[in-house]
């Protein structure tokens, strides 16, 4: 049994060796077929080649925003004579999320092989691999990874032969949620606080130490070299049109077996949740699902039949997200998760603009108040207009992530409100 | 000038079109319509991080509101701050400022002249809708003169940017996220700056305050005028806010050749608090004349009469002295009266101290030389002096003293003086030798001219009212010229600048309006400097 669940409907490519240690050094890698691309990609394909590959596979940004890979790739300028980065965002801190923890444990191999590939077709010469640092069991195996990818040549100043140099660095987080935005985590490499930038200029044109520069998530680049051996075609196998390939789901909650689950992109959310993941504990009925990270509207246990693909799940009113799958039984307090999840937000708002920094304090403040019985009836309607007040209006979107549980959880769970406010009780069954 | 002219676009806002230069912000193009655009972090001598998220206005095909501190303008561009949408944004900033906001207006050394208070009124928000309790911070000092007040601060970060883009010392920074962020020194440590003070201006509200200021006056209890500051050579315009006849604070007052919006920590706390003479001597309120060894308080017609008969007795040719601290206007009263008695010359001197530059506007410098007029004396025929009374010594015949407060006079000062004219403010002990003395204003108490370290001829307005029978010296010295038959009797400042600049060539074509309350430079003024700057 693969590493901790898997279930035959999974379509397992980024987590094909997921428990399968003789995964993670570079020798056990390459006998499974590892580098591979790289070994194709950097000698007999041209950049361009390498970025219509990945832009023709569909594939889309795994962190949470889900644009285009190879279309970020293009937007890089060429022969501008500035030094260009990439940026892995290994920082995953999304409520909900342990995908790319995974992927970097068990095959550290494959996120390098994705992340030389990417930097060979953005012309950089450096990546900046910035790992979240609460990950204290992943960063050694990653560094170790490094030291030998640049002992065979796949790293350094030589690759693969090609005279081509390309070196990578770890950087290691100090805790900051908000180090994982991508503008946010080019400022806390650069040494300062993690504040996100305003865009434009977007990172393309002025990024990392005002250069050039890619940032791309661990499960995109993981995914790059699999495209690349396979095609465009073969990728394009799984999913929809417009949500080709696998996603990884994060799945944890009030399910029999939480764990990632990798499944096509046009595979069914109530299928993930009820198959894969055996459904909700005995005895149990499901009661909200929040799909894509706490940062996605949270969905009704009756809204989750629909595809997880980036279409499906806008249709049915929340978002792929980084993947995050958060399932609650009817034993959860809506008002409570969603308290609980706006304070993370006001506890990790960077505090630069003033909707984020005040409106996700006061929110979690009111909450709290609806929580412990001290509900007004004006709360509902001051929550729904403060949520407004902040979506849309600042630099970064974690005041939007913070307004979204509250704004789904009242539109779908308004009865719990209710509850709290006018009988000081709640509708979660004990 | 023939610089190529900077593109131009035509934006619209609120409905009224501009024509802007291409490099221009929404922000700054709606200045240009007459609109102001509330703001917080937007400081025109600053970067603009677009964090505070007040300025956020609507641009037609935009999907969101956009910041207009960093929004280029672009042809044809369709701006409305007016909008429903750009107005429930900016309510609703205000609110979530007042969230956690103190409240503490009456208490609060901001309140009157608080930006914060202002937009609140403005958009008609005296109530909130948060019942929770409100985060508390507390203060603490950044810099041993400037108290921070956390649970005031915006978080703007003007303060920050200051130090780190103006100062060039980036002492302070932001600490802790969220609701919890504040700013704090680097290393929790007090700071020192020559410039640090500026961070109090910045500051839209009252979280940074002077702690010289805290608690005194209310801001709307003060009144402002126009002034330069006497502080060193620079010139810096400032405004002297005084109340009760005394000046409580000066603050700079925009330039953007001289002091752009920032002045030094030294010529505030000159200022701040300022008594006129100094605390040193006692203050000279009325004409006095002697009498044996004893000094008489007599009117102004009597004391001029005993002066002008004094000097004509005892003839040329004579010796002067000025501060390099009078008015251009006085100096050249003084000026008169030399000629009447027939000689030239004078000399003055220049207390020096230790210089410090605002590296960000590198031109504003705390300028070695402590005195405001030394090249408007120079430029008026008078003689920088290393050594003033090593010079005087042994020279006989009529001695004039315009300004300067002899403090540090050996005590028979003017004894061997055939006649011995004092016009000061303060009577210190060498002054009181002399036969006649004349009290005179200090530049607060007068509108004149002082003529900075390039040349730069710029206007102070009278800001208190003179004590007792005090006069401006050119009123005084224009009185005695003319009884002498040298001039005429000159009946305000503005005349007695037009009268200076028909006769001495680098103030030529310079009236009070011409110079307005920017100032011109003087042609010879490159001379001029290098004079003052040859002695030590």
């Amino acid at each position: 049994m693969a590493y901790p669940f898997a279930h035959p409907r999974e379509v397992r490519i980024v987590s094909k060796h997921f428990g399968d240690a003789g995964a993670r050094p570079v020798d056990g890698w390459v006998e499974r077929g590892g580098y591979r691309a790289a070994r194709k990609a950097l000698p007999e394909m041209t950049r361009d080649q390498v970025i219509a590959t990945v832009e023709a596979s569909g594939l889309r940004g795994r962190g949470g925003a889900g644009f285009p890979t190879g279309l970020k790739w293009k937007f890089m300028p060429k022969d501008d004579g500035k030094p260009h980065y990439l940026v892995v965002n290994a920082d995953e801190s999304e409520p909900g999320t342990f995908k790319d923890r995974e992927i970097l444990r068990w095959t550290p191999h494959q996120l390098l092989e994705g992340a030389i590939i990417g930097a060979y077709a953005i012309r950089a010469e450096h990546i900046y691999i910035y790992i979240r640092g609460e990950f204290v069991d992943v960063i050694p195996v990653l560094r170790r990874a490094v030291v030998e990818a640049y002992e065979r040549g796949f790293l350094g100043e030589d690759v693969l032969g090609t005279g081509l140099r390309i070196e990578c660095t770890i950087h290691v987080g100090a805790g900051a949620y908000i180090a994982g935005e991508e503008t946010g985590m080019l400022s806390s490499l650069e040494g300062r606080r993690a504040e996100p930038r305003m865009k434009p200029p977007f990172p393309a044109q002025a990024g990392l130490f005002g250069m050039p520069t890619t940032v791309n998530n661990v499960e995109s680049l993981a995914a790059v070299p699999h495209i690349l051996v396979n095609g465009a075609d073969w990728y394009r196998q799984w999913g929809t049109e417009q949500s080709p390939g696998t996603k990884l789901f994060s799945c944890c909650g009030h399910l029999r077996r939480p764990g990632n689950y990798e499944v096509a992109m046009d595979f069914n959310l109530k299928d993930l949740v009820f198959d894969l993941c055996g459904g909700p504990r005995p005895g149990r009925r499901l009661r909200a699902v929040i799909p894509g990270g706490s940062s996605v509207p949270v969905l009704t246990a009756d809204e989750i039949d629909c595809p997880v693909s980036y279409e499906g799940l806008v249709q049915a009113g929340s978002m792929v997200g980084s993947g995050g799958l958060i399932a609650m039984d009817d034993s959860a307090c809506l008002v409570r998760a969603v308290r609980r999840m706006v304070e993370f937000y006001a506890h990790e708002s960077c505090g630069q603009c003033t909707q984020c920094r005040e409106g996700t304090a006061w929110a979690a403040r009111i909450l709290r108040r609806i929580e412990e019985g001290e509900g007004r009836d004006s709360d509902i309607p001051l929550l729904l207009d403060i949520s407004e007040n902040m979506a849309g209006k600042t630099i970064c979107v974690l005041s939007d992530s913070a307004a979204a549980p509250i704004v789904s959880s009242i539109q779908k769970f308004e009865d719990e409100y209710w509850a709290h406010i006018r009988r000081r009780s709640c509708t979660a069954v004990s | 000038m023939t610089q190529p002219a900077a593109e131009l676009v035509t934006v619209t806002i609120d409905g009224i079109a501009v024509q802007v230069p291409k490099a221009m912000t929404v922000i700054q193009a709606a200045e240009e319509a007459g609109i102001v655009i509330p703001r917080y972090c937007y400081h025109p001598a600053m970067s603009s991080p677009a964090q505070c998220r007040m300025c956020l206005v609507e641009v037609k095909g935009a999907p969101k509101l956009v910041p207009s501190c960093v929004q280029r303008v672009q042809d044809g561009m369709e701006v409305r701050t007016d909008s429903p949408a750009a107005r429930k944004a900016r309510r609703a900033v205000i609110e979530f400022l007042l969230v956690n906001h103190p409240l503490d207006c009456p208490i609060c050394d901001a309140a009157g002249q608080c930006e914060l208070q202002d937009y609140a009124f403005e958009t008609g928000q005296l109530r909130t809708r948060s019942v929770d309790p409100k985060r508390v911070l507390g203060r603490d000092h950044v810099t041993p003169d400037v108290l921070y007040f956390a649970d005031r601060c915006v978080l703007c970060t003007r303060c920050v940017r200051f130090m780190e883009e103006i100062a060039r010392e980036p002492t302070l920074v932001v600490v802790q996220r969220g609701d919890r962020a504040t700013i704090d020194t680097m290393a929790g440590e007090l700071f020192e700056h020559p410039f640090s003070m500026n961070i109090v201006d910045v500051c839209p509200v009252g979280a940074l305050v002077n702690e010289d200021f805290l608690f005194k006056p209310r801001a709307w209890d003060l009144d402002r005028f126009p002034s330069v500051c006497p502080g060193c050579a620079q010139g810096c315009n400032i405004t002297l806010d005084t109340k009760e006849n005394r000046v409580v604070r000066a603050k700079p007052r925009p330039h953007p050749e001289v002091n752009a919006f920032w002045m030094c920590d030294h010529g505030r706390k000159l200022l701040a608090g300022w008594v006129p003479g100094g605390e040193r001597g006692e203050r000279l309120e009325a004409p006095q004349i002697r009498d044996g060894d004893r000094l008489v308080a007599v009117s102004w017609p009597q004391a001029l009469e005993r002066a002008a008969e004094g000097l004509r007795q005892a003839g040329g040719p004579g010796r002067a002295i000025v501060s390099a601290a009078a008015a251009n206007e006085s100096l050249y009263a003084l000026r008169k009266v030399m000629q009447a008695l027939g000689f030239a010359g004078g000399a003055f001197r220049v207390p020096t101290g230790p210089t410090a530059v605002l590296e960000g506007f590198p031109k504003l410098q705390l300028r070695a030389e402590r005195v405001p007029n030394a090249v408007g004396a120079a430029l008026l025929g008078f003689r920088r002096s290393a050594d003033l009374f090593a010079d005087l010594r042994g020279r006989r015949g009529a001695l004039l003293v315009l300004g300067d407060p002899l403090h540090d006079a050996p005590a028979d000062f003017g004894r061997d003086a055939a006649f011995y004219l004092y016009a000061g403010s303060v009577a210190s002990p060498a002054a009181r030798n002399a036969h006649v003395l004349l009290p005179v204003t200090t530049f607060a108490e007068m509108d004149g001219t002082f003529t900075n370290f390039e040349g730069r001829v710029q206007r102070f307005t009278q800001a208190l009212t003179p004590p007792g029978m005090a006069r401006p010296a050119w009123v005084a010295l224009s009185a005695l010229s003319s009884r002498m038959g040298s001039g005429a009797m000159l009946d305000s400042a503005a005349e007695a600048f037009a009268a200076l600049a028909a006769e001495f060539e680098p103030f030529r074509g310079m009236t009070y309006e011409t110079l307005g309350f920017g100032g011109r430079i003087t042609e010879a003024a490159e001379g001029a400097a290098a004079v003052t700057s040859g002695g030590k």
